[in-house]
């Protein structure tokens, strides 16, 4: 059985394409059965994403497979074949592995380490398992899938830095004050951005949040949602002693805070450290104030050379992430390849053991002067002769299991002794239940 | 080669290795390294106990006498200390600071004379090991300061300047340097004060005056006024971050003068050879 991917993503395919071949998440359930429905396809689930579609499956014929998922995709859309062709990337064996891994750790996507990829393709899997087209080997697979993503979470920081202009604020705050928790923040002016800004800072631990305002209305519906104080437009600089972080994005054509009144501020917090990010333009803060001790001033800009700076960041750490995949992707080639060998096997066994269960049926019906000592002996011997006969067969249908001629083996094992193909309903198991009849095949 | 220098040299060997992993963890951005170093700098630290322990027994004073070690000493007294911080603060990026300066004195501890000198029977009293030791835990104290002070500075320019390199992600928070920078105060100068205290005590128990205006005293006392200034100035009008990180600097800069080119070139009752009783 072998694992396909045909897709398209951001890397292949301009958006104008891709909003043409997204499936609505409303209504899966329509193309997850056409996929199945295909002829080579035994298991399915699609992907679909503002930033890539990728249909996953199981076939037994990888060639004609890519070439029906193909069709699919653009009949399914009423796209013309040749118009989508040429953005369609198609992906089999290991590379299909290693796409579906890189792609769950958020090493493809468009800003890489983003978290949002992994929930998308748990939604899409639970949209499988919901329409029963997920069987067992994209089950195993996809929650491979998301160990991978795991792991590589966990052990490269590649999520770990900022890469929006507003948690690129938190964590320069961060690296002032450590702890934020009793750090007070004032938001003057309400654009936008301040406002994520100031949202983001109260969700990591800022408890206390001034506002101001030149419509003091405004302020004080703003201080409302974030349980902060309101305080006049007029007298914010009396305040500021207090504030340990400032967020300005006011609309004032000058300066709202000089150098020589921030100055005067730090002066009066003893020197306590202030941080201020100026997110106006034209700015709200005086430039001149970074150069005062104990303050550290960032406009739009410098946010952005943050945001920037961690984004080499995170190439540093996909490296280290693009080796955890490599790692977890022999093992799991290995398994999905023993994954044919072992119910052949079980079921050449169980053929042989019925033949031999009913000719010694037949045979003690006939000797009926047999003794129970005798009747073991018998037993003995025809259990011995199969197991001698199967030996070498088995052992060598295991080894195959490594290489590509296990699949010649199989077919050929399967027609030599007429064994039933395995029923797909069989297949289409929930995981555990898996890992049960495993173990149990092995031992 | 003696049991005391092969466990000198062993002890050596480690502070080598972990100052390689500290830099390897900060440089290279390995947190494993910088575990590794923990538990290498933590038996280095184990096997330097032992081989002042035997030097002790086998010099049968404290042993501070020679230039060899107090050198040593001063390496055991910074790596210790930076191991009791390392419990609260757990920062790899200190010990890439603190460990090469504990490797550099043990370099040149290892240079200097080995041979073990008599103390003069009238200095030979417990007032020695004591005054030696709070004067040193104090200079340990301040080291860290140092190794803290550099780091602030750094990654104060880093976040004035707006350069977001590799030790930008290393360095810990500035607010985190400077209460490392009031906790090394607040331990460091009590100790250094004690010091200078058991020190004016001993020196009237052998010479009957408390204080001679030696080089070494003067340095001292300067150093002291440095310290209890920038103390001072934290406590009252806010001498924090920057101010208090080039203070800490220059405080132990002069530290390390009075220590070496004190009882190195300049002649007074606490060169080696006046230790030694001529």
């Amino acid at each position: 059985m072998n694992i396909i991917v045909v897709g398209l993503s951001h890397r292949t395919t301009p958006v104008e394409i891709r909003e043409k071949v997204a499936f609505a998440p409303t209504e899966m359930e329509k193309p997850l059965r056409q996929m199945l429905a295909l002829s080579t396809v035994n298991e399915a689930v699609i992907v679909s994403t503002c930033n890539r579609v990728e249909l996953y499956a199981c076939t037994r014929d990888i060639d004609n497979a890519i070439v029906q998922l193909r069709c699919f995709l653009a009949d399914y859309h009423n796209l013309d074949n040749a118009v989508l062709a040429p953005h369609l990337y198609d992906y089999y064996g290991e590379d299909a592995i290693r796409h579906v891994f890189r792609v769950s750790s958020s090493l493809d996507s468009m800003v890489l380490g983003e978290p949002q990829i992994l929930g998308q393709i748990k939604t899409a899997y639970a949209y499988a398992t919901e329409h029963k087209t997920a069987g067992l080997i994209l089950n195993r697979f996809l929650h491979k899938a998301f160990s991978v993503a795991k792991r590589v979470r966990t052990e490269t920081s590649i999520a770990s830095s900022a890469v929006s202009v507003s948690f690129a604020a938190v964590e320069l705050a961060r690296k002032i004050f450590e702890k934020l928790e009793d750090k007070t923040v004032m938001l003057i002016g309400a654009g936008e951005m301040c406002e994520l800004a100031a949202r983001h800072f109260v969700s990591n631990g800022v408890r206390s949040v001034l506002v101001t305002n030149r419509t003091f209305a405004r302020a004080e519906k703003l201080a409302d949602e974030f349980g902060g104080r309101p305080v006049p437009f007029a007298e914010f600089a009396d305040y500021l002693p207090q504030v340990d972080i400032v967020l300005t994005s006011t609309g004032a054509p000058d300066f709202v805070l000089s150098a020589e009144k921030a100055e005067e501020v730090i002066r009066r917090r003893k020197n306590k450290p202030m941080f201020m990010i100026d997110i106006a333009v034209p700015r709200d803060i005086d430039p001149r104030v970074n150069d005062i001790d104990n303050i550290y001033l960032y406009d739009v800009d410098d946010l952005q050379g943050v945001v920037a700076a961690n984004l080499k960041e995170r190439k540093k750490e996909a490296k280290k992430a693009e080796m955890i995949v490599e790692q977890e992707i022999g093992q799991f080639f290995r398994w999905l390849g023993s994954l044919d060998v072992v119910p052949t096997v079980v079921a050449l066994r169980r053929k042989l053991e019925d033949i031999r269960r009913s000719e010694l049926e037949k045979t003690f019906g006939n000797l009926k002067g047999l003794d129970e000592k005798e009747r073991k002996a018998i037993e003995a011997l025809t259990a011995a002769i199969i197991n001698k006969v199967l030996h070498h067969p088995t052992l060598l249908l295991k080894q195959s299991s490594n290489d590509a001629t296990s699949d010649g083996y199989i077919d050929a094992v399967r027609a030599l002794f007429n064994l039933e193909t395995p029923n797909p309903d069989n297949e289409i198991k929930p995981l555990d239940h898996f890992d049960g009849e495993g173990k149990r095949s092995h031992g | 080669m003696s049991v005391n220098l092969l466990l000198f040299k062993i002890t050596l060997l480690l502070y080598f290795v972990a100052t390689v992993f500290y830099l390897i963890d900060v440089l290279a951005q390995k947190d494993v390294a910088g575990k590794m170093a923990r538990w290498v700098l933590s038996g280095g630290f184990l096997l330097h106990c032992i081989t002042l322990g035997a030097r002790w027994i086998e010099a049968g004073h404290a042993p501070m006498a020679s230039l060899h070690e107090s050198l040593s000493f001063f390496a055991w007294a910074i790596v210790g200390i930076f191991l009791l911080f390392d419990l609260r603060y757990r920062l790899a990026v200190l010990g890439a600071f603190c460990t090469p300066l504990a490797l550099g004195l043990m370099i040149f501890s290892l240079g200097a004379p080995r041979e073990i000198k008599e103390l003069n029977p009238i200095l030979d009293t417990w007032w020695f090991p004591v005054h030696v030791s709070l004067a040193f835990a104090g200079y340990a104290v301040f080291a860290i300061a140092f190794a803290a002070g550099i780091m602030y500075l750094i990654q104060e320019r880093l976040l004035k300047k707006k350069r977001f390199s590799g030790l930008y992600f290393r360095l810990p928070a500035l607010n985190t340097l400077d209460s490392i920078n009031y906790k090394c105060l607040s331990f460091g100068f009590p100790l250094m004060t004690m010091g200078i205290v058991s020190g004016a005590i001993w020196a009237n128990m052998a010479w009957g005056g408390y204080w001679r205006w030696d080089p070494k005293e003067t340095w001292a006392l300067i150093t002291w006024f440095l310290y209890a200034a920038l103390l001072h100035g934290r406590l009252t009008v806010g001498w924090r971050g920057r101010r208090a990180a080039i203070f800490s600097i220059i405080g132990f800069l002069c530290l390390l003068f009075s220590f070496l080119c004190v009882n190195w070139f300049l002649s007074g009752e606490h060169s080696f050879r006046a230790l030694a009783g001529g």
